[in-house]
């Protein structure tokens, strides 16, 4: 576009539904799935919102005291009860699988197959060790006596909301684990490079996949800080 | 974005960079293709061809095939409870089938019937159509989104089949009655309605995905967002409510099954049933209300934007006009569904709230007029002077513009909270959302049936048979809804399964009661005779001619029609203007499709998009 166009486009904020909905495509040199999975993840943060709505109006209006949360979440290390020791590792091991899984794209884009498929699979794991530590956690508080529907802590709404909410966010890390697992071998089978056709879609791969993984596992890994605030801060 | 897709579009735009540098330079010129040409999916097989298809025409038909279905089952049960309603003393259902019935009906009409068909239906056939694409962005995607609607309808029911039948809590499923003894369905009914509004919401995610993602990605060459027939823009701001109103429906419904099947006491507080206190404890039913109304508002518009949309492109066809105020009209349709989003506790006036909440969601539910009000002076505007065609789908579109009007009237009485609370739960609230959301979109459906039918099977539906469907529908459904609000206004309650004479109930009540159930068998038995015109229109309907309503949007400018696989042969459209160039000035034709080019009509003084 020459100079004497682009300055006919409009200014300021006019421009920008302008620029929206220019020709052909809204969101320049965006591949479609990558616009798709913000777009998922748009509509996802509306179920965790409203989970976590939930949450709070729930323990807003029980009728029994709430659980406090630095005694039920403490673990013993040494005799000694320490708050928040396993969720500290838990969050540790997650945020940095989400640095591992940056790397990953990076790798992917400068075609580094090997590097790239390493840094997958150490996401993969990193995910898998929050999964085993969150069942760890799970079992620890049933053991405790610890049921949805009641707990010898206080409110019934606790182990309810915990359970439902834990365990729709370790659904969504297992089926990104699910997923890192496969996309790390087509990554050393070389499917990215070869452009090979999925099995299931018939379309060609492409290291874009990768980054799209990755915007959900940053997601997932994004909305786990929100359930740790509220959870175990509150 | 990856190198090799890069070069793939430096490849591409060699080849079509030259179209504009022949003949007049820069008059036909349109911006180079910003994507490669889509890579389809061609079946090899009679399963992948005609079951598991992946081309988004097929998949609409197959979704509206789906939902008119299951929408029929929700016509009978309406019969059902309407002849029940009539004659109470015939004992014909028990007080159990007619809430079940009551929910069924609700819940198959708003979500399995209306949602499914406009977005999962008109969406498919025609986003990539209108928006001059191949396909959807992600046809497999696609597929899977249809066939977990079929699961979803298959669980539904399902619900019939069970020990206790279907729920009967009311389409709004409040707890904590939807899961207590007592009510019908409390156990099986119930769950397998939850699972099956689950199914629902995943399935039409990935669909939602797919309609969003062409809208904005895959448009052809031109194509501005500001020259999309309103059709789409309809469709696709639906589709955005929905991906963003569902979650909430999700949620509740996942946290219900919870408290069904676990017993967890999310919305169950400490109740005593039966002369036993039950183990529920602390929960709170309003969360639920709110959690279903934050879905179940955008519900509304997620079922009347696309039919918006829809109306104004059958006027502006069918008036041989252009859209009065095209950009007011999107802007009126983004801010209707914006809005939506601010107005859910409307519904729950009676339920008890901080007065200020009240004053809050009234005015914001006041504030929606506005721009629904500039869209039905727009449709106005748009007849005016306009050369009128009474064809099928312009009558049905008339038919729309009145019974909106009429429910939306009704509908800034009941915003108002003082209004509202004696009218609330009574046959006014009855008639308004039957008027507003039930026969006003359902106009537009037959109206859009009538009007693409030749898009899909080449042939046009019979006319006398229409003509009769039409005005027994049309009249037929103010002789039902009419006299309901009068009904309201003394005091009937809604959801009572049988109303005798007695002092708090009116004797004309009974009667009008027989007179619009006898008008709701009529009207219901006139959908056979639109139902026997599909069928044998598909095989013996006069040839359509290509563009029969000599339309300008891009659906009717394919190679072929009905369009084949690819919809566009070998080449995508250019697109120069926008779709209601309609008896422009120094034309010789009354209208100029989108893909024409300027320099095949010179002297036309078009509008500039």
């Amino acid at each position: 576009m020459d100079q004497s166009s682009i300055s006919k486009l409009p200014k300021g904020w006019k421009s920008v539904p302008s620029d929206l909905g220019s020709d052909q495509t809204a969101f320049k040199g965006v591949q479609w799935g990558k616009a798709m999975m913000w777009i998922f993840l748009l509509s996802d943060t509306f179920i965790f919102s409203c989970f976590l709505i939930s949450y709070m109006k729930g323990r807003a209006s029980t009728v029994v005291e709430w659980p406090n949360p630095s005694e039920v979440f403490a673990l013993d290390f040494m005799g000694v009860p320490v708050p928040l020791l396993l969720i500290a590792i838990m969050t540790f091991v997650l945020i940095t699988s989400s640095g591992t899984m940056a790397l990953a794209v990076k790798y992917g884009y400068e075609k580094n197959r090997k590097m790239c498929g390493w840094f997958i699979l150490f996401t993969a794991l990193g995910g898998l060790t929050f999964v085993g530590m969150q069942a760890f956690e799970w079992s620890k508080l049933i053991h405790e006596g610890v049921r949805p529907w009641e707990n010898p802590f206080g409110a019934g709404q606790f182990g309810s909301y915990f359970f439902m909410i834990t365990g729709f966010h370790g659904t969504h890390v297992s089926i990104g684990v699910i997923f890192l697992f496969i996309f790390a071998r087509k990554v050393f089978r070389g499917d990215f490079d070869t452009g090979k056709r999925g099995y299931f879609t018939t379309m060609k791969s492409d290291y874009v996949a990768i980054e799209i993984l990755g915007l959900y596992w940053h997601f997932v890994d994004l909305v786990w800080v929100f359930i740790f605030a509220f959870f175990y801060l509150w | 974005m990856s190198d090799e897709y890069e070069h793939k579009l430096e490849a591409k735009s060699d080849i079509v960079s030259d179209a504009s540098s022949v003949g007049t330079p820069g008059i036909d010129s349109v911006p180079e293709a910003e994507i490669p040409d889509q890579e389809l999916y061609h079946s090899h097989s009679w399963w992948t061809t005609y079951v598991f298809s992946q081309d988004a025409k097929y998949i609409g038909v197959q979704y509206a095939l789906t939902a008119v279905g299951t929408g029929l089952l929700g016509l009978v049960l309406s019969w059902l409870m309407r002849i029940q309603l009539a004659w109470p003393g015939l004992g014909w259902l028990e007080p159990a089938a007619y809430y079940q019935f009551v929910t069924m009906h609700g819940m198959i009409m708003v979500i399995y019937l209306l949602t499914a068909l406009f977005l999962g239906g008109f969406g498919n056939l025609l986003i990539p159509l209108m928006c001059g694409s191949r396909d959807m962005a992600f046809p497999y995607v696609n597929m899977l989104s249809y066939w977990a609607f079929v699961v979803a309808v298959i669980v539904l029911l399902a619900s019939f089949f069970v020990p206790g039948g279907p729920t009967g809590a009311g389409w709004t499923l409040y707890p904590p009655q939807a899961i207590t003894s007592g009510t019908p369905g409390s156990n099986m009914g119930i769950i397998l309605m939850l699972v099956s509004l689950i199914l629902f919401v995943a399935g039409f995610t990935m669909g939602g995905l797919n309609y969003i993602i062409t809208v904005l990605q895959l448009r052809a060459r031109g194509m501005t967002l500001m020259r999309m027939p309103l059709t789409i823009w309809g469709i696709f701001t639906a589709t955005v409510l929905a991906l963003l109103a569902f979650p909430a429906l999700l949620v509740g419904c996942l946290m219900m099954t919870l408290d069904s099947m676990l017993g967890t006491s999310f919305f169950m507080p400490a109740m005593v049933s039966l002369g036993e206190k039950l183990s529920y404890d602390g929960g709170s039913p309003i969360l639920f209300q709110h959690l279903f109304w934050f879905f179940g508002h955008p519900e509304v518009y997620i079922v009347a934007l696309p039919a918006f949309g829809i109306v104004s492109d059958l006027l502006s066809v069918h008036a041989r006009k252009n859209i009065f105020g095209y950009r007011m009209m999107v802007w009126a349709i983004v801010g209707i569904g914006a809005l939506s989003f601010f107005v859910w506790a409307h519904h729950m006036y009676v339920s008890g709230m901080n007065p200020w909440f009240g004053f809050f969601f009234a005015t914001t539910t006041l504030i929606i007029a506005v721009p629904t009000a500039l869209k039905v002076y727009n449709w106005i505007l748009t007849l005016w002077n306009g050369n009128i065609q009474l064809s099928l789908p312009m009558l049905f579109s008339l038919a729309f513009i009145v019974t909106f009007l009429n429910g939306g009237l009704t509908g800034l009485f009941l915003g108002n909270v003082t209004v509202d609370v004696p009218l609330s739960d009574t046959y006014f609230v009855v008639a308004h959302f039957h008027m507003v959301m039930g026969i006003a979109p359902i106009l537009v459906v037959f109206g859009a049936i009538y009007h693409w039918y030749p898009l899909i099977t080449g042939r046009l539906l019979n006319e006398t048979l229409g003509k009769i469907h039409f005005w027994i529908t049309f009249v037929g459904s103010y002789a039902i809804y009419f006299p309901m609000h009068y009904q309201g206004f003394v005091g009937v309650p809604r959801r009572y399964f049988e109303i005798y004479e007695s002092p708090y109930i009116e004797t004309s009540t009974l009667l009008l009661n027989q007179f619009i159930t006898i008008a709701a068998l009529i009207v219901g038995a006139a959908q056979l005779v639109f139902l026997y015109n599909l069928i044998t229109s598909a095989r013996l309907g006069k040839k359509a001619e290509k563009n029969p309503w000599k339309a300008c949007s891009l659906e009717w400018q394919t190679p072929q029609m009905p369009p084949e696989h690819g919809n566009w042969g070998k080449e995508t459209p250019k697109v120069y203007r926008w779709a209601y160039d309609f008896s422009v000035p120094g034309a010789k034709e009354d209208y100029i499709p989108q893909n024409v080019p300027p320099s095949e009509v010179m002297g036309a003084k078009v509008e500039k998009t």
